[in-house]
């Protein structure tokens, strides 16, 4: 037997010290992959063989992953926002007074995806709402890319004349072949600072979706594009204004590997309750959540609810210039590498967490255990929503009070639960 | 000889009217009189009083208060009516002297870098340049000008350097027998607070008083002090009273208001001959191009454009820096600073007057430049209207931060808060004191270039500016000192075991996880001495 009996046994595919010093810490041991492991971190192609029909793996009670096996549900561009457009459509059904809209047909909570068509499907939708703003700017990402890549914008028809042409054979497969893009309404009034555009990036942690429960890192970043944002229509063609995507900003004549362009989401917090005042503040930081966990529960009816699984995604948020935030996309495997010290320890930290969440204990897991870590473990987690503790408050919480109030999900502020001021929902 | 209290008294009122007469603050209120004769309450028989009452309900009487308790807060008394100027600015003739000769040097080396490089201090810019450099005005930080030429003017250490080398000639004759016992770096001998004279200064920080930056945090029910601190907050915002808003920043400032009572404080209200200002000094930084500017740039791309915190403002840093470097209006406070306006001439017109420029004292050297960046950053935080942002840093740069760049000995100039740092440690924590003296590692080799910027670079930033608010409230530096004693006393376990000055430096080379207020409560009243 020997004392290795014990030890949890690791496998990855992704070659970051961030997770193998994890891995190392804990006394976990690595082994291949055809051999018997318990964890593997894989990458997201291999979970596509992993749980492949043809491949017929069968996940024994103790090992775990660290992808759910229909990911793509949420993290594919196209697919979002239709699981999120369905998901409005059912409440509406429902009468829910959740998927109530304004005097503009606009969804008053649930109107938090730029309005996105998919080409070629959709070409022709896209043209009619195209022709009621003709001097909007639209932003064409691929389907199946990630790192900004193949990204661009359009500010004429003319510039998307080939998604025409598909449009008129389009079919299931090629929906889903690589050419398929996603074109949404590009947001041109982006909240500034210091005359410089950046996004959000936000870890959250799900554990299990049916019932929902999921974490939210408190430790997020903003990344800042180097050049001044303008948007003018000359600039449309230069990626470093528009896009902050590290990868692309890494290789801007501005680029500066000191910072890397990034602040902490409590500087963003400092920064915005300094000059635009708290309550102001506090509300965008709540839609931020809230429209976090309508995303999850958008395809939590369609999600594999592999009890093997867990899944740490990275969600893309942009703040416009009303303090609005809105959600760009969510991917499935956020990118490890570090581009300063500080992203290194912040990296680390955040998959030490996680696994701690995820494997309680660091011993050999058993997928039958109720998922629900004791408050001591999570580390810089916080709750952002616990269905079961949701409803066990009553069948009317979601409309009472934010998401995960109950549970302190605010962080710093975990004391303003339970605040009426706060909902703004209603 | 001392001055009687009446004397000295009508001798303050008689220079603040002199500096009130002529403000735009003094044709407001004139105006505003006479369009009150209009009104129906406003009685021939009881003119006089009449005008006043109306201009107490109006806030006019506010206003005049505020700019009242500004100067004050701004000018030291005066010492005798019979003492010379020099003596308003630096009443001990060797610290005056040795800020000459500090000046000279600095200027003699800023003129050998203009003639090896053939650059002149200053000069106009040809047309093109300046009509690039105001469609760049908003985007200087994109700019890549070759800078590897410019070298510092002088390397931060030398300052320090000066600053021991200070001697009084009087001391010989024993008049401060105690001082022999000090074994710091600062030889002069000063007078300097002891901790129970700074728990009496600072009594707003003590244990039994809220703070924010201690009371404020997520394990503490906002009731139990929090709700209630923003309220009055707001009561003082609303009352517009410059004075109330000095004794409430004391325990810190709701992050919400704070933008509103520093500008309170300082009597900042972008007026729009403020605007103006702001906008003649643009243009003048868009006409003549000075050398102290490739230094700026320089200094903000290796100092703000590498900070977690401030990269993001690195364009506000350079709007404001070569505005800055131009405006004469600070020359104002020379009056009560140690320290002489070099003069420089634009070329070609040496010698004559009409194109003499004046640099803000130690404007070009690098040290003080690195200080300016460090201390207009964390204000970017707070406010991102240009002209505003600019009035507040001037604001704050006349009324604290120039007394860290100039040798004086005000009880808040650096040499003072050297001192004062130096005594607390060897006072409270003489073991500590004794063996980093010993192993060549002095404490202040370490805390000066905290003190000299202020700390900015160094805390985070919620933190710095919980600090500078309590600079605000007590209209000093001296809390400054303080900190720095205070952060060798938390780290005193560690640093007892070192063995080299880089070991030392190594254990105080990060303080941004440091939380100030806690540190501050305890090494004044908490610490058994």
């Amino acid at each position: 037997f020997g004392i290795m009996a014990g030890k949890v046994k690791w496998v990855t595919d992704i070659e970051k010290s961030v997770l193998i010093n994890n891995f190392e810490k804990r006394g976990w041991i690595q082994v291949a992959e055809n051999e018997d492991w318990n964890f593997y971190w894989m990458s997201v192609q291999t979970i596509r063989n992993v749980f492949s029909v043809e491949t017929g793996y069968r996940l024994s009670d103790d090992q775990i992953v660290n992808h759910f096996p229909n990911h793509y549900e949420l993290t594919r561009k196209d697919l979002m926002v239709k699981n999120i457009k369905r998901y409005r459509k059912e409440l509406e059904k429902e009468g829910s007074p959740l998927a109530e809209k304004d005097e503009n047909g606009k969804y008053i909570y649930l109107d938090f995806v730029p309005v996105t068509f998919m080409l070629p499907a959709d070409y022709n939708l896209f043209v009619e709402e195209f022709r009621k703003n003709p001097s909007s700017t639209w932003i064409m990402k691929p389907c199946g890319k990630a790192q900004g890549k193949g990204i661009f914008l359009i500010n004429k028809l003319s510039q998307i004349k080939k998604w025409s042409r598909d449009s008129k054979t389009s079919s299931f497969v090629s929906q889903s072949s690589k050419e398929a893009y996603v074109i949404s309404l590009y947001i041109n009034n982006p909240l500034l600072i210091g005359g410089k555009k950046f996004d959000l990036r936000l870890y959250v942690l799900v554990s299990t979706y049916r019932p929902l429960r999921c974490y939210m890192y408190k430790l997020g970043f903003c990344r800042f594009c180097t050049v001044k944002y303008t948007p003018s229509t000359s600039e449309l063609d230069n990626m470093f204004v528009h896009l902050t995507n590290v990868a692309i900003q890494k290789h801007g004549d501005d680029y500066n590997h000191i910072h890397g362009g990034k602040w902490t989401v409590s500087n963003l917090r400092l920064y915005l309750e300094s000059t635009r005042g708290k309550e102001v503040t506090n509300k965008l930081f709540d839609e931020i959540h809230w429209i976090i966990v309508q995303s999850l529960k958008a395809v939590a009816p369609v999600m594999n609810n592999d009890k093997h699984c867990f899944e740490c995604y990275g969600y893309d948020i942009i703040i416009d210039d009303k303090l609005k935030p809105w959600l760009i996309e969510v991917n499935a495997s956020p990118s490890l590498t570090s581009s300063t010290a500080n992203d290194r320890i912040l990296k680390y930290n955040l998959i030490n967490d996680t696994l701690n969440i995820a494997v309680p204990n660091g011993e050999i897991p058993d997928c039958k255990w109720n998922k629900s870590p004791p408050k001591e473990v999570l580390g810089n987690y916080e709750v952002l929503y616990d269905e079961e503790m949701a409803q066990s408050d009553g069948p009317d919480r979601d409309m009472r009070s934010r998401s995960g109030q109950s549970t302190g999900v605010k962080g710093n502020r975990a004391r303003d639960s339970g605040k009426p001021v706060l909902t703004t929902w209603k | 000889a001392m001055l009687d209290p009446d004397s000295g008294l009508s001798l303050t009122i008689a220079r603040i009217v002199q500096r009130l007469k002529g403000s735009s603050l003094h044709s407001q209120l004139e105006r505003q009189a006479r369009v009150s004769l209009h009104k129906p309450e406003i009685k021939l028989e009881s003119l006089k009083e009449d005008i006043k009452d109306f201009l107490k309900t109006s806030g006019w009487e506010k206003k005049l208060q505020n700019a009242v308790y500004s100067e004050l807060n701004v000018f030291p008394s005066p010492c005798h009516p019979a003492a010379p100027p020099e003596h308003m600015k630096e009443p001990l003739a060797y610290m005056r002297k040795a800020q000459g000769s500090w000046e000279k040097r600095i200027l003699k080396s800023l003129n050998s870098m203009c003639t090896e490089l053939g650059i002149p201090l200053a000069q106009k810019r040809p047309v093109s340049e300046q009509k690039e450099l105001l469609n760049k005005w908003n985007e200087m930080g994109t700019d890549e000008p070759d800078l590897s030429l410019f070298r510092p003017v002088y390397a931060p250490k030398d300052f320090l350097e000066v600053l021991m080398n200070l001697r009084n000639p009087n001391y010989e004759n024993g008049e401060q027998p105690s001082f022999r016992n000090h074994l710091g770096l600062i030889q002069v001998p000063l007078k300097v607070k002891d901790i129970p004279e700074l728990k009496e200064d600072f009594s707003e920080l003590g244990l039994n008083i809220g703070q924010l930056g201690i009371d404020d945090s997520a394990q503490v029910p906002p009731e139990f002090f929090e709700n209630e601190h923003v309220r009055v907050g707001q009561k003082v915002l609303a009352e517009q009273d410059s004075a109330a808003a000095q004794q409430y920043v004391r325990q810190g400032c709701p992050t919400a208001l704070r933008a509103d009572l520093w500008a309170l404080i300082l009597n900042i209200s972008n007026q729009p001959e403020d605007i103006l200002y702001y906008e003649q000094l643009k243009s003048n930084v868009i006409q003549h191009d000075l050398l102290v500017d490739s230094l700026i740039y320089k200094d903000v791309k290796l100092t703000a454009s590498n900070d977690d915190y401030y990269f993001v403002f690195e364009d506000y840093l350079y709007q404001v820096l070569l505005c800055f470097s131009r405006d004469t209006s600070v020359l104002e406070h020379f009056s009560y600073s140690s320290a002489t306006p070099p003069k420089s001439y634009i070329r070609g017109k040496v010698g004559m007057e009409e194109y003499a420029v004046f640099y803000p004292p130690n404007v070009y050297s690098v040290e003080s430049i690195n200080s300016f960046i460090l201390s207009v950053a964390p204000l970017c935080f707070l406010y991102h209207e240009p002209s505003k942002l600019y009035q507040i840093f001037r604001e704050m740069y006349v009324r604290f931060f120039f007394r860290l760049h100039s040798i004086s000995s005000h009880p808040s100039g650096i040499v003072s808060l050297c001192l004062l740092f130096e005594t607390l440690l060897q006072t409270h924590l003489p073991q500590l004191f004794y063996h980093l003296r010993e192993i060549g590692a002095q404490p202040l080799r370490i805390s000066f270039k905290w003190m000299v910027r202020a700390f900015s670079g160094y805390l985070a930033t919620d933190q710095l500016l919980l600090l500078w608010d309590r600079i605000l409230g007590y209209n000093s530096l001296e809390i400054l000192a303080v900190l720095a004693a205070a952060v060798f006393a938390f780290r005193a376990v560690n640093l007892m075991e070192v063995t080299s000055l880089a070991a030392a430096e190594a254990v105080l080379a990060d303080l941004s996880t440091l939380k100030v207020m806690p540190l501050l409560q305890i090494f004044l009243f908490a610490t058994v001495t």
